[in-house]
């Protein structure tokens, strides 16, 4: 990379008249190659990317990829071990559960349950928290005393019991369960994006774009998100995790996603009496469950690395 | 200073006017500016008071350079931001082409007075293209459509002495000279009179810092630009400004033609400046300024001339009464020393 700047005292010179002026700026490599290089150098992201992509395609293609129905109780086939057992068979091929229902067909379903309340929760949780961190982190003063003491709040509250108390009152549902997770689970990202963002409200890009009279939504949208996105996409995928966690311990508790719907929470739940004898019935969704979680921290720490802008040059 | 700010308008300059037309004007007009902040008030307790600008009027003539010196902390930053509109004046008013600016709309100002700052790693937003970077005030002030934006874009780039494939980069991929070079050229799109300069060769190479300086010149020169040229670095100032004011703890203390300041500097603080500035020359390593202590604290300024503490010419008038910023006979400039 030679760039070799020199005296530029014919600026307003022709063209033609001053090509050795000029620093040789290396053209960048495409990006398409660019960005495949570095998803494929960071092993972590690597593997992340992997399992949740095949967690997104089960997801997707669950209809197809499932042996049987999952809702599908076959009384005469009840608690069939998986195929590894001496006595399990390739018609079962993760055995069925104590109604006889298809458990690797249950599982297939579930990851959808799983994907949707992270996503979605992870989604409306991040709009809330963003939009109060960035405003508390860019005006300062008495709004960000106002917003620091609703955060305060929040995180006071223990989500797990307030989860479960509001769940007990509306009665769980897979809805609920999303809204619930979603108003709760904002404190991360109104923290992470008040602090990013007091960071960036005195850089002189800013002080630019306010001298030229931008608006300012201008401002806040165009002009300070963009540059705290890759501190956010590590809380959204911290939170997707943590609300596919909740979303299973709220159904194990039995306040969440209820029967007859495959969520891996509730499979762990209605195994749990056979744990001593038959631990596959718990075992199985709770490594689905420990899989998906470790791929979305996995995918979350690598996206961190790789949106830092100094990885741009 | 009423009868200046009730003075009607002068008519709106033209965007490329000839450089050398109404000389004699006055572009920017600083009357009596002062900026207070407030710190550390409580629920009980009355916060102290810092003058960050204290009554500085200053006239900046149309074509020129006036200079504006002083160490860091002294005030100068503050006023930049309030030339800019980023900071509201306590106390006094800003009158640009005769306008004042207190109560001026933002996109108003924006068509006369633009900044350079001083870091080009942070004065450029990391996540957008130069093009986009160099072309939003266009954007924002509804000019051209995008084919006209995009053309004036490149014009600005071959300006400044950038590739036209620049354009296309993003800050990450420049040095600094080149990052500033773009700072410049979005400065400049709109075609202001007026360019504040805050320190925009201090966070560069010295290689490179005087690229910068003739470009500036060179582009002054083009436009007929206005420039306040803040520096803490005499060597800098002194090839590019046909005025100079020198700033301590919120006042001018000394203000001239160049050729005055540096040739027979009649405020203590000046001369103590002028014999800081580094030479060239080898073997003789950093020159002792002679003034000892630090500055004063800012809030708690001491009485009478804010300088007596290092003044190594202080008398007992100079800590009980402050001078006052005036001309001397025989003299272009004005200073605010009892001795002078």
């Amino acid at each position: 990379m030679t760039i070799s700047t020199s005296t530029t005292h014919e600026a307003s010179a022709a063209e033609g008249a001053r090509p050795a002026t000029l620093g040789e700026i290396p053209l960048p490599a495409p990006a398409w190659s660019r960005l495949t290089r570095k998803v494929f150098g960071h092993r972590g992201l690597t593997i992340g990317l992997c399992l949740v992509l095949v967690a997104v395609a089960v997801a997707l293609l669950a209809p197809v990829l499932a042996p049987h129905d999952p809702y599908y109780q076959d009384i005469a086939n009840r608690m069939v071990p998986p195929v590894w057992h001496e006595s399990g068979s390739w018609s079962h091929v993760l055995g069925t559960d104590k109604l006889g229902r298809d458990y690797l067909s249950r599982l297939l379903y579930g990851t959808r349950i799983s994907l949707v309340i992270g996503l979605v929760a992870a989604l409306i949780s991040g709009v809330i928290g963003t939009t109060l961190g960035v405003l508390a982190g860019y005006f300062g003063g008495r709004v960000d005393a106002v917003i620091s003491y609703i955060v305060t709040t929040r995180l006071a509250m223990p989500v797990v019991l307030v989860a479960l108390a509001l769940a007990s009152l509306t009665g769980g549902s897979l809805f609920t369960v999303i809204v619930l997770l979603g108003l709760l689970l904002w404190d991360r990202f109104a923290v992470v994006s008040r602090s990013v963002t007091q960071q960036l409200r005195d850089s002189e890009y800013i002080h630019a774009a306010r001298t030229l009279g931008c608006s300012l939504p201008y401002i806040l949208l165009r002009e300070v998100l963009p540059n705290i996105t890759g501190a956010l996409i590590v809380v959204i995928t911290l939170e997707m995790a943590h609300a596919i966690l909740l979303e299973a311990t709220l159904s194990f508790l039995g306040m969440g996603v209820q029967p007859p719907l495959p969520s891996w929470g509730l499979m762990v739940a209605e195994g749990k009496a056979y744990m001593f004898f038959q631990p596959w019935v718990i075992a199985i969704p709770g490594i689905a469950l420990f899989l998906l979680v470790l791929a979305i921290n996995l995918l979350g720490d690598g996206l961190r690395d790789l949106n830092a802008p100094g990885g741009r040059s | 200073m009423n009868a200046i700010l009730s003075a009607e308008a002068a008519p709106g300059p033209s965007p490329l006017r000839d450089p050398h037309a109404g000389s004699g004007e006055i572009a920017l007009e600083l009357c009596a500016l002062s900026k207070t902040f407030t710190l550390g008030g409580g629920f009980f307790r009355q916060g102290r008071t810092l003058h960050a600008v204290n009554d500085v009027s200053l006239r900046v003539p149309r074509g020129q350079v006036m200079g504006l010196v002083g160490e860091s902390g002294c005030g100068k930053s503050t006023l930049a931001k309030m030339l800019l509109g980023l900071t509201t004046p306590s106390d006094g008013d800003v009158l640009i082409d005769g306008r004042p600016l207190r109560g001026a709309d933002q996109k108003k100002l924006a068509r006369h007075v633009q900044p350079i700052f001083q870091d080009p790693y942070s004065s450029l937003n990391p996540r957008k293209r130069i093009e986009q970077i160099i072309a939003l005030p266009l954007a924002i002030h509804a000019m051209g459509n995008s084919g006209e934006r995009r053309r004036r874009v490149a014009e600005m780039l071959d300006l400044v002495g950038l590739p036209k494939r620049a354009a296309q980069q993003y800050p990450g991929q420049l040095s600094g000279g080149q990052r500033q070079r773009v700072a410049i050229a979005r400065a400049l799109i709109m075609r202001p009179d007026i360019v504040i300069c805050d320190e925009p060769t201090s966070a560069l190479d010295v290689s490179v810092q005087a690229q910068i300086l003739n470009l500036l010149l060179d582009l002054k020169r083009e436009f007929g630009l206005t420039y306040l040229f803040i520096s803490h670095d005499l060597a800098v100032v002194e090839h590019l400004v046909d005025r100079l004011a020198v700033m301590y703890l919120g006042r001018i203390v000394e203000e001239g033609p160049r050729a005055q300041i540096f040739g027979a500097p009649r405020h203590p603080y000046t001369q103590a400046l002028l014999a800081s500035a580094l030479t060239p020359e080898p073997g003789l390593g950093v020159p002792d300024i002679g003034l000892g202590d630090e500055m004063p604290d800012p809030a708690n300024p001491p009485t009478g001339c804010a300088f007596h503490p290092r003044c190594p010419m202080a008398v007992d008038r100079c800590r009980s009464s402050r001078p006052v910023l005036e001309g001397v006979r025989g003299d272009a400039g004005r200073v605010a020393c009892h001795l002078a």
